[in-house]
């Protein structure tokens, strides 16, 4: 238990980059197994859904260029992908696909947000420049919140 | 996980072994904290009627307290879950305790949903040996 300075270490912080890959495994992978179980063609949600993959996608490529120069290891999509799949249970209506979107997203955002704000606390000299480090992330946080827009608006418009 | 939830999970743990108030003493060492901080975070939380502590006996969560400690304590199993079953770490524990201040209760939910997790947690988790019961025994099997 700790109620000290979280992001200490190279170790510490490849770890956070680690968990923020998974959760954008996670959201890449849910994408894809309500887009398969939509059983009504509805092209507004399916390019939400594709558009939430792709820039998962791309935020793991961002996550793993910075854990690469931590030395540090990222667990591969294909075995996250399996585990998603065996623990998914299909949302059958839109409601219920935009508001586990909406979930991913205002996760995604609040993990950055924290993650930011740890590190940003810590005075740790990592081995990685730390302007490019909270750059990279800013970036990317500030996707999740467009995203949060993006999938709200959806959301009051079907209301 | 914010610190008053960090603080309530241990009292919770420690009256669990101690069966009866958590000294301050015992919650401050298990925090790896001063008394005095110790002492300064319990009147904040007796304020918000989380936590009686009476001088001597030590601190007593409330019902609602008790809540937000359970709450807490399976945030923190998802977390040591996790970075066993998923990023496969040796030391989860170790982990689990240096990564719960960054990680909230929401994306905790998220990584759930990819960890094998017995209905009854919390209830499962072992005081003791600092991780779920079930999933010591996993750890046993393997050896």
């Amino acid at each position: 238990m700790s109620v000290q300075q979280p992001v200490a270490s190279d170790h510490q912080l490849a770890r956070l980059l680690q968990i923020g890959i998974v959760l954008e495994e996670v959201v890449e992978a849910r994408a894809g197994e309500h887009a398969k179980t939509l059983d009504v063609t509805d092209p507004e949600l399916e390019a939400l859904l594709d558009e939430a993959a792709a820039e998962s996608a791309d935020h793991r490529d961002r996550l793993e260029a910075l854990i690469d120069e931590l030395e540090a290891e990222t667990i591969p999509f294909e075995q996250i992908k399996e585990l998603v799949a065996a623990q998914y249970e299909a949302e059958s209506d839109f409601d219920g696909v935009l508001y586990d979107q909406l979930c991913n997203e205002e996760t995604a955002y609040k993990f950055y947000d924290d993650l930011i704000g740890a590190i940003e606390a810590s005075d740790a000299a990592f081995s990685i420049d730390r302007d490019r480090l909270l750059d990279t992330l800013s970036a990317i946080r500030d996707d999740e919140a467009d995203g949060v827009e993006d999938v709200a608006e959806l959301m009051e418009a079907r209301e | 996980m914010n610190t008053a939830d960090q603080y309530l999970k241990a009292i919770y743990l420690v009256q669990e072994q101690e069966d009866g108030p958590a000294s301050t003493g015992r919650v401050a060492e298990t925090l790896d904290v001063s008394p005095a901080s110790a002492n300064e975070m319990i009147g904040k939380l007796e304020e918000r009627d989380l936590l009686d502590h009476e001088k001597y006996k030590g601190v007593t969560l409330t019902d609602e307290g008790i809540r937000k400690a359970s709450d807490a304590l399976q945030t923190y199993c998802i977390i040591e879950r996790f970075l066993h079953e998923v990023l496969d770490v040796e030391e989860f524990r170790h982990e689990a305790k240096q990564l719960e201040p960054v990680i909230d209760e929401t994306v905790a939910e998220r990584l759930d949903t990819i960890i094998d997790r017995e209905p009854q947690c919390p209830d499962c988790f072992s005081a003791e040996d600092d991780a779920c019961a079930l999933l010591e025994l996993e750890v046993d099997a393997a050896d």
